[in-house]
């Protein structure tokens, strides 16, 4: 569909920590595109990867791990080769991070205007006033009223929320081409939640900027997202636009992920569950991930599976995906 | 600021009168004033006057108060040694104290705060571990011992420096100060580096726990991701975290720099208040040590108030904190 | 949806090969010993005070003449450097002081007194501390606002002043250095207690504890107590190695410690004078000897406050 560079392509990622107890593939073979003004979900449970895939996007995964395999393509550059100097001029300017927990992505002890500022004056020479008439301006893109004594405060003066808008302020100060929003409203209450996600759609459309926006909770994707992916133990199993992926999911753990949120089960029988437990990236079972609690997994599927596309636009990793009711939706 | 300044003055001034209490109470209750305060070798009649101007022969409560008055008049009794006011000695000695307290703080500001944040930044580097094993043997070494070793090293064995004693002195609006001189440094550093040794391994230790939680920090995570330099992120972010507990750590050791000077200046006869004080145990010349005792005490509830206010200067959360209340 | 999740998962049918690490099953005591052991310096360092307790405790059996044994010493062998033979052929291997006593000898009962010193006082503290801290952390409200006061109080005064006052007013002997060492540590020991055991307090187990209705006793001791002990641990490791270098400072300027019963801080001050004329062994080898004591004490204890700290554990 894109006939220019899409903003991001991740091409076979891997990123291994190497620990005491063993080899944790955090990252197991990622690939996925994103081109301007998407927003991609990236979804799965804690433990699933999907993190670490935003730590490597950004260059920020410390030791013990490391990336170690695939490409990342940013512009068509890939930045997985660059080096100290090059991500932290990439960080903050071209590529943006939107932490999970506001509370303590902001320093305590320094105040909104000199975090600001410092991001500013961390990739241009600005003076001083006309940082603070930047910083004025972003706080009140992202909603946020009286700038000017919000400025002069310390973030544990703010609620949460705040925070989070002043994260998400910073974030966009240097027209960042892509943003990379891991879980922000994951610490925050429902209508906050909502506020914020509209906001970050309404900047993302407007500015023309990418987002990945990594969650564990579905329902937010269904509303905010053009496509997602669905993460498994450090791999993705389904891909496709949202859509699409939330009415006819081809993989059976994105229909057990569906099938357990609690809107879409009747009043009054058992809560549905996908069965067992996400296992330890430590002893993970060789071949497919996701047979230890699939209803559908044979002998087959100690093979690993390879990325399928049994229909066009979807993406899966699956022997034995939900084609029926696939068969009956639109092409 | 000013509420929570003032709060804090009047807790001072609180402590302090408890503490002349105390003291009060041990020398003329618990002990015996007499033996305490009233020279053994006076002839009757200055026994008698004495007797007077201590209230010695009032009941006990008008005793208090003859106290308190005497001492916020400085008058805390006389030497038995010297025959002079014990005040009047120990604060003639106490500029030389705190010149050498303030020489070994300053140094192990400025060692251990670099030291301790590289060993934190890099804790598996050898160079790490070295200084944190170096550390350790600050930290566990008794202060006159190393004293001793240092005496034998620079001043026997080497004889860069003098073996003891205070330098040539300059009048700096009324007080002798000897870092001024030549001479005067040469014969500080050994005792201030002495002194500053304990408190060195403590700043190195803080600070390198110190960055190496904040390291881990969301808040770092968050400062690389917008690009700032890592000499940003470690001066700006880091340090000013942690400089935090290692201020109000150093501030109310600097009661205990100034407790240890006792030591230091025996070793090295230094002419302060601490050698006076063990000079005077020895030869059981009590006011003075009551009148030591007083002043310690003064001095420490000062410290500690300036800690305080220095601690929420520069953590803007306790500030508020305490208004709320 | 239907039909999707009802049929039976397929695990009992597979036998699944995973890729393991395998992972040794481990006890806490066990997994502690293997922390403990990764450093190096640390094994070093509690091999060496194996060795100093030891040779302390067995010093009257091991020591090569006894030095207040005022018939074996003469003063014809005073100041003789280490090696030398003295009047009836023995020899000192690391000198003699001005009375003629063996450096050596002197150094294994100067140890002696000072670990027993340091560790009896530590051992009362520990306990004083024990028991007020878990009462304080207990029963809360005034009880505990008062205890606190007094140690604040004490707290805000640095150790060496507290001693040295005490010792002013008590005069010199073993019973009272010992007193004084108390006095300086039990605050110290019952603020850690109390911090530990208010954090186990509020812990669920516990409340849970408490709704089963078992007695304060039973509460204290079986429960908060074993969660108190690390931390406890850790601190007492290091306070025993302040509590021996405060009463060799303490001996050295001349309080406490009478000169029947030198511990290593007064032999280092017996050797003070003699230093500027070159006879540094008097005041260096027992100096050395409350070093490596002190030294190997804080390694230990740093190694077990990295073992048992729970932050720093990723």
């Amino acid at each position: 569909m894109a006939n220019h560079l899409p903003t991001l392509m991740v091409e076979n990622l891997k990123t291994h920590f190497f620990t005491k107890a063993g080899v944790v593939k955090a990252v197991d073979d990622v690939s996925f595109a994103i081109d301007r003004g998407e927003i991609m979900g990236l979804v799965g449970e804690s433990g699933s990867g999907k993190t670490v895939t935003g730590f490597s996007i950004m260059g920020l995964v410390d030791p013990p791990g490391r990336i170690t395999g695939g490409r990342i393509l940013f512009n068509g550059e890939d930045i997985a080769r660059y080096d100290d100097e090059q991500m932290r001029a990439l960080r903050g300017r071209k590529i943006a991070m939107i932490f999970q927990d506001p509370m303590m992505t902001l320093n305590p002890v320094l105040r909104i205007d000199t975090q600001m500022i410092e991001a500013m004056r961390a990739h241009e020479k600005v003076s001083r006033d006309e940082a603070l008439r930047r910083a004025r301006a972003a706080l009140g893109q992202v909603g946020i009223s009286a700038p000017e004594e919000r400025l002069r405060a310390y973030p544990h003066q703010f609620s949460g929320g705040m925070r989070q808008r002043i994260s998400i302020a910073i974030a966009l100060l240097h027209k960042p081409d892509l943003i990379v929003a891991d879980e922000p409203t994951t610490a925050l209450d429902v209508t906050i939640q909502g506020q914020i996600l509209y906001e970050v759609q309404r900047l993302a459309r407007e500015t023309q900027t990418a987002v990945i926006w990594i969650t564990h909770d579905l329902s937010v994707i269904a509303g905010l997202a053009d496509k997602v992916c669905v993460m498994y133990a450090g791999r993705i199993v389904e891909h496709g636009p949202v859509d699409d992926v939330l009415d006819r999911p081809l993989h059976p753990y994105t229909k057990g992920l569906i099938g357990s949120v609690p809107s879409q089960n009747e009043r009054g029988r058992p809560l549905a569950q996908i069965p067992g437990m996400t296992p330890s990236l430590l002893s993970l079972p060789k071949g497919c991930a996701f047979r230890t609690r699939c209803p559908r997994a044979d002998a087959l599927c100690a093979n690993d599976p390879e990325v399928t596309r049994p229909i066009p636009m979807r993406e899966i990793r699956c022997f034995h995906p939900h084609l029926e009711t696939a068969a009956t939706g639109g092409a | 600021m000013t509420v929570f300044v003032i709060r804090r003055l009047m807790q001072a001034a609180l402590v302090i009168l408890v503490m002349s209490l105390l003291v009060f109470f041990g020398v003329h209750v618990v002990g015996n004033p007499v033996d305490i305060l009233i020279n053994p070798m006076f002839t009757q009649e200055e026994y008698e006057r004495a007797v007077q101007s201590l209230g010695l022969d009032r009941p006990i409560h008008e005793q208090y108060v003859v106290f308190l008055g005497n001492a916020l008049r400085g008058e805390l009794g006389d030497s038995f040694v010297f025959g002079q006011p014990a005040l009047e000695l120990i604060l003639q000695r106490l500029p030389a104290t705190l010149e050498l307290a303030l020489a070994a703080l300053l140094m192990a500001i400025v060692i251990g705060l670099p030291l301790g944040v590289w060993a934190g930044l890099n804790p598996e580097a050898r160079s790490s571990r070295l200084i944190m094993g170096g550390s350790i043997l600050g930290f566990s070494l008794p202060t006159f011992w190393v004293g001793i070793m240092m005496i034998m090293v620079f001043a026997v064995m080497l004889g860069w420096l003098p073996s003891g004693g205070r330098g040539r002195t300059v009048d700096v609006l009324g007080i002798e100060v000897s870092f001024l001189t030549w001479d005067g440094l040469r014969h500080l550093i050994l005792p201030a580096l002495n002194l500053a040794l304990l408190k060195m391994a403590l700043v190195t230790r803080l600070a390198r726990a110190g960055t190496r939680e904040a390291a881990l920090q969301d808040y770092v995570k968050f400062a690389r991701a917008k690009g700032l330099t890592r000499r940003r992120v470690v001066l700006v972010h880091i340090v000013k975290n942690i400089m935090i507990p290692i201020v109000t750590v150093l501030g109310l050791e600097f009661g205990t720099l100034i407790a240890f000077s006792v030591v230091t200046e025996t070793v090295f006869a230094w002419p302060g208040m601490g050698k006076l004080i063990i000079d005077s145990i020895q030869v059981l010349d009590r006011p003075i040590i009551v009148a030591y005792l007083m002043i310690i005490v003064f001095m420490f509830v000062i410290i500690n108030l300036i800690v305080d206010v220095l601690y929420s200067v520069l953590d803007p959360r306790v500030r508020l904190q305490d208004i709320k209340q | 949806m239907s039909g999707a999740l009802e049929a039976k998962p397929a695990i009992d049918v597979l036998p699944v090969e995973r890729e393991t690490v395998p992972v040794a099953t481990e006890t806490p005591l066990r997994a502690f010993v293997s922390d403990f052991i990764e450093s190096k310096v640390a094994v070093g360092g509690f091999a060496l005070l194996a060795t100093i307790v030891l040779a302390a405790v067995f010093a009257p059996w091991i020591a090569p003449q006894n030095p207040y044994d005022l018939g074996v010493i003469s003063i014809l062998d005073g100041r003789l450097p280490p090696g030398a033979e003295g009047m009836d052929g023995m020899t000192f291997w690391l000198g003699t002081d001005s009375m003629g006593r063996d450096m050596l000898s002197a150094i294994l009962y100067g140890l002696r007194i000072s670990l027993g010193v340091g560790v009896t006082s530590g051992i009362i503290a520990v306990g004083i501390g024990l028991c007020v801290g878990l009462l304080a952390a207990y029963f809360g409200g005034k009880v505990d606002t008062v205890i606190m006061r007094v140690v604040d109080l004490q707290l805000s005064f640095p150790a060496i002043l507290v001693a040295l006052i005490l010792l002013a007013v008590l005069g010199k002997g073993v019973d009272k250095i010992i007193i004084a060492l108390v006095v300086v540590q039990w605050a110290y020991y019952t603020r850690t207690v109390r911090a530990s055991a208010l954090v186990e307090r509020r812990k669920e187990y516990v409340e849970a504890a408490l709704c089963l209705a078992l007695g304060t006793r039973h509460v204290l001791f079986r429960h908060m107590l074993p969660n108190v002990l690390p931390p406890l641990i850790v601190v007492a490791t290091v306070q025993v190695a302040h509590a021996i270098a405060l009463e060799a400072t303490l001996s050295f300027l001349g309080l406490g410690l009478p000169i029947t019963e030198p511990s290593l801080g007064l032999l280092i001050a017996n050797g003070f004078d003699y230093m500027l004329s070159g006879k540094y062994w008097i005041s260096f080898f027992p100096g050395i000897a409350l070093l490596v004591t002190i030294v190997s004490i804080n390694l230990v204890g740093d190694r077990l406050r990295d073992v048992l700290n729970p932050r720093l554990q990723k």
